[in-house]
């Protein structure tokens, strides 16, 4: 088989004596939407953070078409494509909106750094923004400071920004978390048609089962750091491994209802 | 035109548009419209702590550096000028090498402490800058064989620049058309386009990224911004802006000492001229420059008036005594931070 897009090799990373990923070994392919799941505390941010660069890893490598990239920082991995929105809203609090988007827009360009040319005639960056923008619903607060932005559009700002930066490999912490329920199809359409693209390489870290089994092609589950399971949905999702370690409940009750 | 001038950052206010332009036309005409010598020095040190104030604001305003070394590149550049003119004489060819040599050695420094340091915490750059800036004050006073000690050196200016040089016989408008006058004009203009050059900076793609390091580093890294690699440059362009501006003071002054540049009062005055400005706004600099320069000439002088004018009322003419202007400017200080968080020009703005 090709090359996996991504891949992670025996990942782990030690708090003190806390181990919060611990080996991790998996590889994803272009085409496919994996949904990551397990527990409050199992590990699935911090194995985010290991992929996309903000956390060092203690052992084990991470690999970017079939490339070590485990030396790499965050704006190096960012820099060959892999997009991260943030569980815990990670934005420019003092700009405004379309200013958080161009930023990632501006990051892509090869004059980027250009220290005489005016950014208000870069059309094209702003022109981009608007798109994304656009796409989830948030043009209208286009010159609202995003510090002043309601929590779900700020969660779509969150996801407007790695959209904006085009890259191959989308990782979604919890995209739809607090949001209100009218709000969470906008986002949930807007993944919908990325993985219609068909060539994206996309992550999705997600509580709620329902959206999990629309989404998902495949599912990964964490636990204690460790991948316990790893599958096609409705085996994983079935397996005894997963109704006793993630929902931690005996089959038939909604799982989303232990995390409020 | 203006657009391209101003790199389309305009003042978007009113108000401020209409100090700016007071304020910008007052230096202009300086010589002719306030004779005498303590007016034209005050004007030209405005001009000067504007180049200053903005390269500061450049650093701590937009991308979020606290330093303490910025008098230290201030003093590099009057050193390199004044130590060249008092050295190997008042001609041209050394002055701009002067400046080349001050340009080079404020940069090399510049780079060295921002690849030390601008990896760690914000606090610690602060400790650093500090201390490397409180070494070089102490290395400037101690040779002073070469920098003249605590007394510094006074110098000759390019011939053209001398006071004596008369290009017209005859005053016009009162005032003498002599080499002072050339002086003071090639100090408004470098000004002019020194600020001009960090408003252009600023409005860059480059600088806006500045803006989202300020704002959040670990997201302008995640978008593939390399946070060191800005902040180094940043730190850069401000270092030899300062010591464009020492430059201009040492050939203005015709002296260069250690309390005229690199003393830590004169860091304190540009923290709270670009405080009592706006931070991050770069007009900040010209108002918070012109209004505190006003105030530190001419404070003391109100207050005299005012001490005289209550001398038999117990207390008062005490606390207006001349020798208690700085309290005085303390008390201003802490009334404006207080009420204009975000500085004058964020207050202007804000109320568009
Ligand atoms: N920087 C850190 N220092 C110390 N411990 C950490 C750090 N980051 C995460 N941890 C610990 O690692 C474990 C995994 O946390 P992580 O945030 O990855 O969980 P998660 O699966 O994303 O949980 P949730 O569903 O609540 O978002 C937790 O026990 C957490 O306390
Ligand atoms: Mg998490």
């Amino acid at each position: 088989m090709s090359v996996p897009v991504l891949e992670t090799r025996d990942l782990t990373i030690r708090f003190g004596g806390h181990v919060a990923v611990d080996a991790v070994s998996c590889a994803f392919r272009a085409g496919t939407l994996t949904a990551i799941v397990g527990p409050n505390g199992a590990g699935k941010t911090t194995y985010f953070n290991l992929i996309s660069g903000q956390l060092a890893a203690s052992a084990g490598a991470v690999l970017l078409d079939g490339e070590d990239i485990t030396r790499l920082g965050a704006a190096g991995r960012a820099t060959r494509g892999i997009g991260r929105a943030f569980q815990i809203t990670n934005l420019f609090p003092n700009l405004t909106v379309i200013e958080n988007v161009r930023l990632a827009v501006q990051a892509r360009a090869d004059n980027s750094r250009h220290l005489w040319s005016r950014w208000s005639r870069h059309v094209e960056w702003i022109a981009r923004a608007e798109r994304a923008l656009e796409e989830v619903n948030l043009i209208d607060q286009r010159e609202t400071i995003a510090a002043a932005l309601p929590h779900g559009d700020k969660r779509k700002l969150e996801v407007a920004i790695m959209m904006a930066l085009e890259p191959h490999v989308f990782m979604f912490d919890e995209p739809t978390a607090g949001m209100s329920v009218d709000e969470v199809p906008v986002i949930l359409d807007l993944i919908h048609k990325l993985k219609a693209h068909g060539d994206k390489t996309i992550l999705l870290v997600e509580h709620k089962m329902d959206v999990v089994r629309s989404l998902a092609d495949r599912i990964i589950v964490l636990h204690n750091g460790q991948l316990v399971a790893d599958g096609e949905p409705a085996a994983v999702i079935a397996s005894p491994i997963v109704q006793e370690a993630y929902l931690g409940q005996a089959p038939g009750r909604k799982p989303e209802a232990a995390h409020g | 035109m203006l657009g391209s001038l101003l790199s389309d950052d305009l003042p978007r206010s009113r108000l401020l548009a209409a100090a700016l332009v007071a304020i910008v036309a007052a230096l202009a005409l300086a010589p002719f419209l306030f004779p005498g010598a303590a007016a034209i020095n005050t004007a030209a040190k405005i001009c000067i702590f504007i180049v200053l104030v903005a390269s500061y604001d450049l650093l701590i305003g937009y991308t979020g550096i606290v330093s303490f070394a910025h008098t230290m590149f201030f003093g590099i550049g009057a050193y390199g000028v004044g130590l060249g003119l008092y050295s190997f004489g008042a001609t041209w060819p050394v002055l701009f090498v002067g400046l080349l040599v001050a340009l080079v050695a404020g940069i090399a420094l510049a780079l060295l402490i921002g690849l030390m340091s601008l990896r760690v915490r914000a606090i610690f750059f602060a400790m650093i800058t500090l201390a490397v800036a409180s070494a070089f004050m102490i290395l400037a006073t101690q040779f002073s064989e070469f920098t003249g000690g605590e007394d510094g050196r006074s110098f000759k200016v390019p011939e053209l620049l001398r006071p004596a040089t008369k290009f017209l016989d005859a005053p016009v408008l009162g005032v003498d058309i002599n080499g002072r006058l050339a002086a003071y004009y090639l100090v408004f203009a470098s000004a002019a386009a020194l600020f001009l050059l960090a408003l252009r900076i600023v409005n860059s793609p480059f600088g806006r990224v500045l803006q989202a390091i300020r704002e959040n580093d670990m997201r302008a890294e995640a978008l593939g911004y390399r946070v060191v690699y800005f902040r180094t440059v940043a730190t850069l362009i401000a270092a030899a802006m300062a010591v464009a501006a020492g430059a201009l003071s040492a050939l203005w002054l015709r002296y260069t000492g250690p309390d005229t540049t690199l003393s830590f009062a004169i860091m304190l005055d540009i923290l709270l001229m670009v405080v009592i400005g706006g931070m991050g706004t770069m007009y900040g600099a010209v108002i918070g420059a012109s209004l505190f320069i006003l105030a530190q000439n001419y404070l003391q002088r109100l207050m005299g008036l005012a001490a005289e004018a209550l001398a038999g009322v117990p207390v008062l003419p005490h606390l207006v005594h001349p020798d208690r202007w700085l309290l005085w400017l303390g008390v201003l200080f802490v009334l404006s931070v207080y009420y204009f968080p975000s500085g004058i020009v964020g207050r202007l703005r804000g109320r568009k």
